[in-house]
């Protein structure tokens, strides 16, 4: 790893490589050529994408996957200004990212320069941090600090904007990396003795207590301490949609997601119970519909690393502000062991007849179903998986209808719900684990907006599974059309190519499956190839995820699915507004 | 929010005074006001200037917001990697003064007037020009009230006002040593810590 010169541009090569960083997904151009120059220079790993969005999510899905900080790196203006989506996604989720950017010259900076854009500007409020260099000996500290900030406390994207003069500049780059000065940033803050004691005392108080479990708790590594926790003082658990990994979906005391499409007598036992205790997740609007009414009759107490989440959008009676696994480690020992077997068989009860409105309970009409290509898939791989989701209803039926036992085995966007995020995604999550078997669950519309990275899946030789879940709409926007605007249909139905000849002049496979004694046969077919497959379900068309919380709704009026459903046509019979199928 | 409701909230609306001291480095100040900006809280003044150690700006934020919303700004302002510290000295013992300047209407008849009325009130006339006066006041923002309204029938030409600028009273002031940064305390619903400590007995 000799350089035969030190300019700025080896800097940031040798930056990353001595923070452990071999991979980066990138778009080279005129900004950023002196570091694409240098990185022949030293053993890394370049992932070409098609698009810079695609880079981004790639970073992110090697990040949710375990590889540590993803890295992605583009040129100044449009390339910059495309990573936008995927830096706010990441911010949304506290996904750890770095993005490097080139800068036009540092003389040029301000006027209108050719491929200028602020881009620390604009990703000002997207980031966790950004930082503007134009000095070549500001670059090793710079992604330092960047890579220290992307990945402590609540973890964030980072972005370092790199003029080219500072790229081209040489230095002799003598910087000692222990020198990290940020006497603003303390990323642990750590509870008061009265904190734990006050939370102790709810918790053992506590008769009806429910746990929520959320992305914090992956974040943290704290999954053994919330199952010590849960088990110790025999509390059920929910989970969010991205906690879902955080208790295996096999465990007695895990009751399953909550929130807006969750199962219905997990948001029952939520709004019964009389302690809350909220793990690593920030009560956002999909999880507590109608604020007013959320878990009337509980307390609550709020962990979380970041105190801004603390009374943002429900006020707590205990918030313990810390790294989750440390501060359940301390919280543990004041826990009294509890049964609660009233309270879990008072649970059991809830789950009334839902078992018996699960479509996978229902007559097989040889129709195939979203929910039933997607339990398939599990079935097939025995949930041994990653799997990647774009944004919409075949996501909230990847969380539904597939058990996600391990951590960091579900990869999708929660917060920023972006679409297009799945593909590039599980590139980032194949590459950070590639020996894991990799799926990618994704809707016709979703799809259509990175399926460019297909041709980067072909380069990269990477081995994808990818299912789309085809039903000529957008389906998720059809649904509330369908529920919430008279089914007037504005711009929902959606044409596509036919994907599998689409993956095929990409030479990778494709197969177009529509009938359900076919699933099996085609899922197999794409396991067994050594090249990436796209599999084109052609799913019913209108199909309706249930159950649903409409929005603004009360968190335990959900839309539940209609008795005889889909025994004939699909779609609610009675619903929504009217309430007739609003069970409580 | 997207279902039309309001977050956690508590306390009466007012103006409520943050010392915030910073990195004086470029970008901090669009960092700050962004973050205002961003979650919807509204400046009313904001006064910038080098604090006691170098390398450290201080500020004075005038904003109003009920009480959570004010431990919630402290805390998103805590979220910004180059805020050293953030203190809401809303209700500290504090000297809070504003520098002001009123340009005023006053021809050679009513110029006796205009200076007897700044004097009475502490102001001082820093400049006298054939059909003008100008007046300045370094005082509290509601003195400072108070003397734009009795100049006002005189009629204000121009008007400068600095924003509120603020020091806690004392040695032991929390305030003296920006170095010694606040962790940010838990906020627990609005209640003070005594209050919500009533269920220990039994741990």
């Amino acid at each position: 790893m000799t350089a035969p010169r030190r300019t700025g541009a080896h800097l940031i090569w040798e930056t990353l490589l001595r923070e452990g960083v071999h991979t980066v997904f990138g778009y080279p151009g005129g900004a950023i050529l002196p570091a694409y120059d240098a990185m022949l220079d030293f053993p890394i790993r370049h992932i070409l994408v098609r698009h810079e969005q695609g880079a981004t999510h790639m970073a992110d899905g090697f990040a949710r996957a375990g590889g540590g900080v993803g890295v992605a790196v583009a040129t100044s203006g449009p390339g910059a200004t495309n990573m936008v989506t995927g830096i706010a996604t990441a911010m949304l989720d506290s996904s750890p990212i770095l993005c490097l950017t080139g800068q036009v010259g540092s003389r040029l900076i301000g006027t209108d320069a050719f491929q200028e854009t602020d881009i620390t500007g604009v990703t000002l409020p997207i980031t966790k941090h950004n930082y503007l260099v134009t000095e070549v000996e500001e670059i090793a500290p710079a992604i330092h600090e960047a890579l220290y900030v992307a990945r402590s406390g609540r973890p964030g994207p980072v972005l370092v904007d790199i003029t080219k003069d500072a790229q081209q500049a040489e230095t002799d780059g003598r910087w000692d990396p222990e020198d990290i000065e940020l006497p603003g940033y303390s990323p642990e803050p750590s509870p008061r003795p009265s904190d734990y004691r006050r939370a102790a005392a709810m918790i053992n108080q506590a008769k009806r207590p429910v746990i929520l479990a959320g992305h914090g708790i992956l974040l943290s590594g704290a999954t053994a301490e919330v199952r010590e926790l849960a088990e110790r003082a025999g509390i059920p658990i929910a989970l969010t949609l991205l906690g879902l990994g955080a208790v295996p979906a096999r465990h007695r005391l895990n009751m399953g997601m909550m929130g807006m499409h969750g199962e219905s007598w997990v948001n029952r036992a939520i709004q019964e119970a009389d302690l809350l205790l909220a793990l690593g997740m920030r009560f956002d609007d999909r999880v507590t519909g109608k604020l007013q009414k959320y878990a009337p009759n509980a307390r609550k107490i709020h962990l979380d690393i970041d105190p801004a989440e603390f009374d943002k959008n429900v006020r707590v009676d205990a918030a313990l502000a810390g790294d989750l696994a440390a501060v359940l480690g301390a919280l543990l020992p004041s826990v009294r062991p509890r049964r609660r077997e009233k309270w879990l068989e008072a649970i059991s009860r809830m789950k009334g007849d839902a078992a018996v409105r699960d479509i996978q309970n229902l007559p097989d009409t040889g129709r195939l179903c979203a929910a039933h290509v997607i339990h398939d898939i599990w079935r097939l791989t025995g949930g041994k998986a990653i799997l990647a989701t774009d944004v919409g209803q075949h996501q909230m039926w990847a969380a539904q209808y597939w058990r996600h036992e391990e951590p960091r085995s579900l990869i999708t966007s929660g917060g920023l719900g972006t679409m297009g995020f799945a593909l590039p995604a599980a590139v980032g999550a194949k590459v950070a684990r590639p020996d894991e078997e990799v799926w990618v669950i994704a809707g016709d519309g979703g799809f259509q907006m990175t399926m460019c990275e297909l041709a980067t899946v072909a380069q990269e030789r990477l081995k994808l599974n990818i299912a789309i879940i085809n039903n000529g709409y957008l389906g998720m926007v059809r649904q509330w059309q369908e529920f919430f605007y008279d089914r007037r249909y504005a711009g929902t139905p959606l044409l596509s190519p036919d994907f599998a000849a689409l993956a095929r002049s990409f030479g990778l496979g494709g197969e177009t499956v529509s009938r359900r004694a076919e699933v099996e046969d085609a899922v197999e077919r794409a396991r067994a190839e050594d090249r990436a497959v796209v599999l084109d379900f052609r799913v019913e068309r209108e199909d309706t995820v249930y159950p649903m919380v409409p929005t603004g709704a009360e968190l335990q009026d959900m839309i539940r699915r209609p008795e005889p459903a889909l025994a004939g046509a699909p779609g609610p019979a009675g619903s929504a507004e009217g309430g007739s199928d609003v069970e409580w | 929010m997207s279902n039309g409701e309001e977050p956690v909230n508590g306390g009466a609306v007012r103006p409520r005074v943050f010392a915030v001291w910073v990195e004086d480095r470029p970008g901090v100040l669009n960092r700050i006001t962004s973050l205002f900006r961003r979650r919807g809280f509204n400046i009313e003044s904001l006064s910038v200037g080098r604090a006691k150690a170098p390398g450290v700006s201080r500020m004075t934020i005038v904003v109003r917001t009920d009480a959570t919303g004010a431990k919630r700004l402290a805390a998103q302002l805590y979220r910004l990697v180059n805020v050293l510290r953030a203190d809401d000295i809303t209700g500290a013992a504090a000297i809070r003064k504003e520098l002001a300047m009123f340009k005023v209407s006053a021809n050679a008849g009513e110029r006796t007037e205009v200076i007897q009325l700044a004097t009475a009130t502490g102001a001082r006339v820093v400049d006298v020009a054939p059909e003008s006066v100008v007046v300045e006041a370094t005082s509290s923002p509601e003195k400072i009230e108070g003397l734009a309204e009795v100049l006002r029938p005189y009629g204000i030409l121009e008007q400068v006002r600095t924003g509120l600028v603020g020091m806690a009273r004392g040695v032991e002031s929390v305030m003296a040593d920006p170095s010694a940064r606040a962790v940010p305390q838990p906020t627990v619903g609005g209640r003070s810590g005594d209050d919500a400590e009533s269920g220990d007995g039994s741990v």
